[in-house]
């Protein structure tokens, strides 16, 4: 899977648990609970749908490498060429 | 037309689920109001059939109009309906059955809306006339989103400040057991079913309030009325602004998988518009987290006429000492904001105390 197409699962994802947020306007590095003002159970909802999407496990003690958008594209590219 | 929170006056049936000769049993979904707040699912209480719809979709109805008749399961056979008295009947706009579906779906208000059919009947280009207008006028200073929102939370909050003398106690609580009991758990769990730390809070909740159940329940009529169950109230920020705080029913008895269940499934369908109308005005107290904004301590308003509010901060990293030892710990600001009617102090420092000796047993809770 290419990173264009990790980007649009994350973005999907994103779009359905906070659909009135603008993703293009986050930044890489910004904290992506804050950029979009989700909560914690919003958060989980978002890697439960990119786990169902792209079959990557992510254990909790791996939550913070997801925080940003860069972080999250970089930890989900890491784990598919992994496998 | 049920009442659907402390301070609803009225609401618009959106849509019926049941039709004449129908039958339906208690807690089955009949109808959807819409409030200032949200559309919500109107539960039936009683099991029967569905004898004559009065309302119809679109009208606009205040608190205690008969909105359908249901003949109870058991009960004489009902002599032949006769019209409705007046005062009964919900106020009716005219309108074709299209033009109201178009208000609806345009969220337009069919009382400000002049019909041009026979007999002043609004027709669908009528309703389409004024969504026009509105389209092209220029925007105005910009609002907030949900102006009937901001107006029920406004009013209930008015009616706390005014009519209820609140006391506020907080305490600070060592999470370390807790966190690590969570993280253990998560560690066997599909990332489907991980619990959060709120669950163990809630958990935590209901259980401390069956000890001290004096604040659990409404102050009515000058007296404390305490409630059988645990209806946990969670406030709830929504996506397009404001905040619901439905409730977690019969809190009491869910375990903390349990608990998290009726979570995850309160905030999706608090967020979705489709909950349902016992959730709305059952909650016996309110509990508020707002840890994930960063917030050390909650001094909240409470929500009329519960008797308490209990407030969760961020958990977060201090220096706590103990047994002449100082070390850092995860630790949790809780706060209550209770009734000064209903009960004192100290019935309330008793609350958080057993709060914090639960949370530092996690297992057994």
């Amino acid at each position: 899977m290419t990173e264009t197409e990790i980007r649009q699962a994350i973005l999907e994802a994103i779009g359905q648990i906070a659909p009135e947020a603008d993703p293009t306007a986050i930044r890489p590095e910004d904290n992506l609970r804050e950029a979009l003002d989700i909560d914690s159970f919003d958060f989980l909802q978002v890697l439960i749908r990119l786990n169902r999407r792209l079959g990557v496990e992510i254990p909790e003690s791996d939550y913070t490498q997801l925080a940003t958008f860069s972080g999250m594209i970089r930890y989900l590219s890491d784990k598919l060429a992994a496998h | 037309m049920p009442s659907l929170g402390a301070d609803m006056k009225e609401g618009t049936l959106v849509q019926w689920n049941v039709k004449p000769g129908d039958t339906v049993k208690r807690g089955d979904i009949i109808a959807i109001v819409a409030t200032e707040k949200a559309d919500i699912e109107v539960e039936v209480y009683e099991t029967g059939t569905v004898e004559t719809l009065i309302a119809q979709p679109g009208d606009k109805c205040p608190v205690g109009t008969t909105l359908a008749r249901i003949h109870v399961e058991g009960e004489a056979a009902p002599p032949p309906v006769s019209p409705a008295p007046e005062a009964e009947k919900p106020h009716r706009v005219k309108a074709s059955p299209l033009a109201r579906k178009l208000a609806l779906e345009m969220g337009l208000d069919l009382e400000n809306i002049k019909g041009s059919g026979p007999g002043g009947v609004i027709e669908r280009h009528d309703v389409g006339h004024v969504a026009a207008a509105l389209k092209s006028k220029p925007p105005e200073a910009a609002e907030p989103a949900a102006p009937e929102m901001r107006h029920a939370i406004a009013v209930a909050m008015a009616r706390s400040n005014r009519e209820i003398p609140h006391y506020y106690l907080s305490t600070r609580i060592d999470m370390s057991k807790a966190l690590r009991w969570i993280e253990q758990s998560n560690q066997r769990r599909p990332i489907e079913r991980r619990l959060l730390p709120v669950a163990l809070l809630l958990r935590g909740v209901a259980r401390a309030l069956t000890d001290v159940p004096e604040l659990n329940g409404y102050y009515l009529d000058d007296k404390l009325k305490m409630a059988g169950e645990v209806n946990i109230g969670v406030a709830i920020s929504l996506r397009r602004g404001g905040l619901m705080i439905p409730a977690i029913l019969s809190a009491q008895k869910k375990s903390v998988d349990e608990m998290m269940t009726a979570l995850s499934d309160l905030i999706t369908r608090a967020r979705s518009g489709r909950l349902r109308g016992s959730e709305i005005t059952e909650g016996t107290v309110t509990v508020s987290n707002l840890g994930d904004l960063g917030v050390e301590t909650v001094l909240g308003v409470i929500y009329p006429p519960q008797v308490a509010l209990v407030g969760f901060g961020k958990i977060i990293e201090q220096s706590w000492a103990e047994n002449g030892m100082l070390g850092v710990r995860p630790v949790l600001t809780a706060s209550l904001a209770a009734d000064h009617r209903a009960t004192d102090g100290h019935r309330g420092a008793q609350f958080l105390q057993t709060l914090d000796h639960l949370l530092q047993d996690p297992e057994a809770l």
